[in-house]
């Protein structure tokens, strides 16, 4: 074994073999000044080995060069938070001595060259990530952002996305909750796919990836190593050109069905006290697990690639160390449990084998036939990278829009029918229902709603989730939308009656070497910082994607932010859907009538412009604690939060949701009829009570300084906007259901 | 009730399915691996669960039908055993040839996860008792793969021989390919052996029994079968 060997000296070192000229350099990613701080590292030329984990440990993936600094801003830790942000996804405590493991993370540069691998296989590395702590995953959730309908590529992209998506989650066996999916011109060279895991461990078995103890044998397990994916992570860290497609080669293929068997037998070598530390092999593979678990450890590790399991025959030592093939473990197991781990993985029909072990030297050493391909200084490789102050610039705010400057349209119910068959409105049923999102038993509320609800094994608590950010607001004003992103994760929780607990945070953005685009990402982390501070509600878990460009052309800026929510009692959830006729409906939250970045600006006066509508935390907080404990109390039938297409949209997702219509009262005086129908005003939602509680709920309301103001009565077949024609339920539901189907058939 | 849940590798709904089972019945099922070669002694139900055993690789159910364990499943069948097998399970009862047929991809080559609407067919039979003829019930399905299909002489048999238990039929028990989401041939949902004691079906009564959760329609079955071994006791 690797550490019987004599002392490891750099004059055993292999020769190198392939001169590393500028051009090589470069190809890796690596900058000139980044090269030379890599010669000042190691006080010599390093082996091409060495080069290539260099450049997978410092591109912006794994290193978060460009993002740290920024990132500290964040609020990390709060009362029930268990593990944050650093190791393979966020720990929070969710009582009876359970731990909620969550993290959501990109694969969109894989998704946009091979739709259906590059998302199963984003859906897997997210998933491992959340067993590898010793959590059975329970749910997983998406958000997606596609190019224009009409650009060439966007259906092929959604149809593959969708379809990977459902392929691995599936076959693996966690139900799809939610999510979300939106179409913008600026993502058509370079869609989004943010995956979501969340799991439930056991609060005192949770597994971290730090290595201890010396000469402990590391142990690799799981599927075969392969050359796919070698480079991925430096593809993910550069923007896309005419080339993109020749890419297709650093995509990894996934398969499910090795990593359920993974699961199961990680879970059972956990659950039998064999394992000290494990890491899964995901960006960068067995380069950055193996150093990750040694320099959080403070040891170092030598790793003997000659016991390797390998997929294809002759795979060089370059290749072993860069390929990013899937459903791979790396652990450190206590030395007198080897093997009966060994039979768990066997009995799986999984490799295992042993690979290495740690050292006291803390260096990182790699043998390969009988020579030493790379030694280097295991801690420095991550503490070492480069870290960017980069400069940037935050644009002027756009204008405040005057609602009253914005032409009234002919009819309200003609903007709303229209509003409902856009491509961000419509229902999203063809995408969910390829996903399954019931197995496991324990989906309380599907996909459609504010936040999927799933029962924590046999109850009485539940989780809430969700995923939110709307990227329009953020580009108009990075700080705002930041905040908005975080402030409507935190509705979406409360409107199903959840005490919101923390979040993951998926940072998607262009070049960040354009000032303008670290404006945006600058902007949007304060504002997120900003918002979770003044919720509680902190960040956990994350991942950053920079780079999302292609030509030159940034995607909007897209900080999805991914909530988790605690209901005491599952039963006791709220849904959108009205319950029964002749009850109350309540909008609670101040209505002026923000047309800015509204989707009724977009959609029907096809203007992108103005400010977004400002958040109030204050008022945010104040007005949802109301409706959380509205829905405590049992007061509150049915709740729903406001956002895009503002009131209007709203009411009639609810009453499609039940078949049950809605009378609407007159808009007050003082705003023009469609601010006050389409307005993206912040802090609102909609509520209904029976009619014989409306007022005492509204005298409720006033005494903690919340407005509540009735708006309408439920009842009939049919939206009754005020002045307008009847719009039943039926055509509505045909056109809010209709869009998407009839597109991924052809049409448009 | 003395049951027995498959476990191939792959599959993944078993724990679905030992909880109903559970929850209805009162006992625990045990939970056999695929390599074993007997069923537990006195096991008077045997359910092979959902999921993607081997992946679905090479054909959903063929390498699962071919495991050590499927010869104690044809001999538990053959001397009468009441015997289970949803989505994947149905498959596989069908690659080891204990049942007729195959499922082909649905019509809309997507997979496809959502309540659907089944008939009822007979109620006279261990798996349905729980149920009235002409019923109509609402349980979710989960599949790619659901598109029955058998030569016609074969398809014949089965309805001249009342072996179609369940349909894919409309809310008020239409039989319609607008509710017959995966093209089925003559919307069959699930059908029996010969002898009626293996059962095959593609969708999931096990995710539809507990009302905290959702619908409570795929209670039946499972009471039907607990109250069936009962009375043969």
């Amino acid at each position: 074994m690797a550490g019987t060997s004599p002392a490891m000296t750099e004059e055993t070192l292999i020769p190198n073999e392939t001169p590393i000229t500028p051009a090589l350099i470069a190809e890796h990613g690596l900058k000139a000044d980044e090269y030379q701080r890599i010669l000042d590292l190691i006080g010599r030329e390093p082996t091409l080995t060495e080069l290539g984990i260099f450049s997978a440990m410092w591109n912006e993936h794994c290193s978060y060069k460009s993002s740290k600094v920024h990132l500290r801003g964040l609020p990390t830790s709060g009362p029930h938070v268990i593990q944050g942000p650093g190791e393979n996804a966020g720990v929070i405590d969710i009582g009876d001595g359970l731990a909620c493991v969550f993290k959501m993370e990109s694969h969109n540069h894989p998704s946009y060259i091979e739709p259906y691998q590059g998302a199963a296989t984003g859906v897997g590395g997210i998933l491992r990530d959340v067993f590898t702590m010793g959590a059975r995953p329970v749910a997983c959730l998406n958000a997606l952002s596609f190019g224009d309908p009409r650009h060439p590529k966007t259906r092929h992209l959604v149809a593959g996305v969708v379809a990977g998506i459902g392929g691995y989650g599936n076959s693996f066996g966690v139900p799809t909750v939610g999510g979300s999916v939106c179409f913008h011109a600026s993502y058509d060279g370079n869609c989004l796919v943010n995956a979501m895991a969340v799991g439930i461990a056991a609060k005192d078995q949770i597994f971290y990836s730090a290595a201890s103890g010396v000469h402990m044998p590391i142990v690799y397990l799981g599927s075969k190593t392969g050359r796919d994916g070698i480079h991925g992570a430096s593809m993910a860290s550069a923007e896309f050109g005419e080339d993109s497609e020749e890419k297709r080669p650093t995509v990894q293929v996934g398969d499910p069905f090795s990593e359920k068997l993974l699961l199961e037998a990680c879970l059972e070598i956990m659950a039998k006290g064999c394992v000290i530390a494990i890491q899964d092999m995901g960006a960068a593979g067995l380069t950055s697990s193996s150093t990750e678990m040694g320099a959080k450890g403070d040891l170092g590790v030598t790793l003997d690639l000659d016991q390797v399991p390998c997929r294809e025959e002759g795979m060089s030592a370059y290749e072993m160390m860069l390929s990013e093939s899937q459903e791979r473990m790396l652990m450190v197991l206590k030395p007198e449990k080897e093997k009966e781990a060994e039979s768990v993985f066997r009995k799986w029909g999984l490799d295992f084998a042993l690979v290495g072990e740690t050292t006291a030297s803390k260096r990182f050493i790699v043998r390969h036939r009988g020579e030493i391909m790379a030694d280097l200084p295991i801690k420095e490789l991550g503490s070492e990278a480069p870290v960017y102050h980069r400069p940037f610039v935050q644009m002027s705010k756009p204008p405040v829009i005057d609602a009253a400057s914005v032409p009234a349209p002919e009819s309200i119910a003609d903007v709303l029918e229209t509003l409902i068959a856009t491509p961000d409105l419509c229902s999203k049923r063809w995408v969910w229902e390829q996903y399954d999102h019931i197995i496991l038993g324990n989906t309380v509320q599907r996909p459609g709603g504010d936040a999927a609800v799933v029962r924590v094994q046999d109850g009485p608590k539940g989780l809430a989730l969700t995923t939110d950010v709307t990227p329009r607001y953020c580009e108009a004003d990075p700080f705002e939308g930041g905040k908005q992103a975080v402030a409507e994760c935190w509705r979406n929780l409360t409107a199903v009656g959840a005490r919101p607990l923390a979040v993951t945070d998926n940072l998607n953005f262009g070049n960040p070497e354009r000032p303008e685009i670290m404006g945006q990402f600058v902007g949007c982390v304060r504002g997120i910082g900003e918002a979770c501070k003044a919720l509680d509600f902190p960040v956990v878990s994350g991942n950053v994607s920079l780079h999302n460009e292609t030509n030159g052309r940034a995607i909007l800026p897209t900080p999805s932010i991914g909530g988790v929510g605690l209901l005491d009692d599952f039963t006791q959830s709220a849904t959108l859907a009205f319950k029964r006729a002749g009850e109350e409906i309540l909008a609670v939250g101040e209505t002026i009538g923000w047309l800015g970045q509204s989707m009724f600006l977009r959609e029907i006066c096809g203007r992108e412009e103005g400010a977004p509508p400002p958040v109030d935390l204050v008022e945010e907080r104040e007005n949802g604690d109301f409706v959380r404990a509205l829905i405590r109390d049992g007061t509150a039938t049915a709740v729903h939060d406001l956002s895009d297409g503002g009131l209007a949209v709203a009411l009639a997702e609810m009453a499609m949701a039940s078949g049950i219509g809605a009378a609407l009262s007159e808009a007050p005086v003082d705003i023009p009829a469609h601010a006050y129908w389409f307005g993206e005003d912040q802090a609102r939602y909609l509520v209904t009570v029976p009619a014989a509680q409306a007022q005492a709920v509204i005298e409720r309301a006033q005494a903690v300084g919340v407005l509540a103001t009735s708006i309408g009565v439920t009842g009939g077949e049919a939206l009754a906007l005020p002045g307008e024609p009847l719009l039943t339920l039926k055509a509505l539901t045909e056109r809010f259901e209709g869009w998407l189907p009839h597109y991924m058939a052809g049409g448009l | 009730m003395k049951s027995a849940v498959l476990v191939f590798p792959g599959i993944n709904r078993e724990r679905d399915m030992a909880r109903t089972i559970r929850l209805i019945s009162g006992a625990e099922p045990a939970m056999v691996w695929h390599t074993e070669k007997e069923l537990p002694v006195g096991c008077d139900l045997v359910v092979i669960p959902g999921g993607f055993s081997y992946g679905d690789y090479l054909r959903c159910g063929a390498i699962a039908a071919r495991s050590p364990i499927m010869e104690a499943v044809r001999g538990h069948a053959a001397k009468g055993g009441l015997t289970l097998g949803v989505c994947n399970g149905f498959q596989i009862l069908c690659e080891a040839g204990l049942l007729p047929g195959v499922l082909m991809r649905n019509e809309n080559l997507r997979f496809i996860c959502r309540d659907v609407y089944l008939r009822v067919e007979r109620s006279d039979t261990p798996f349905t008792r729980g149920y009235n003829a002409g019923q109509v019930i609402r349980v979710p399905v989960a599949h790619g793969e659901g598109n029955y299909i058998a030569d016609g002489e074969t398809i014949a048999r089965l309805e001249g021989g009342g072996r179609v238990i369940f349909r894919y039929a409309s809310p008020d028990g239409m039989i319609d390919p607008n509710w017959n989401h995966n093209g089925a041939i003559n919307a069959i949902a699930g059908i029996v052996s010969e002898r009626g004691n293996v059962l095959g079906m593609m969708p999931h009564p096990e995710n539809h029994v507990e009302s905290a959760v959702g619908p409570t329609d795929g209670r039946g079955l499972f009471a039907g079968l607990v109250e069936a071994l009962e009375k043969a006791a």
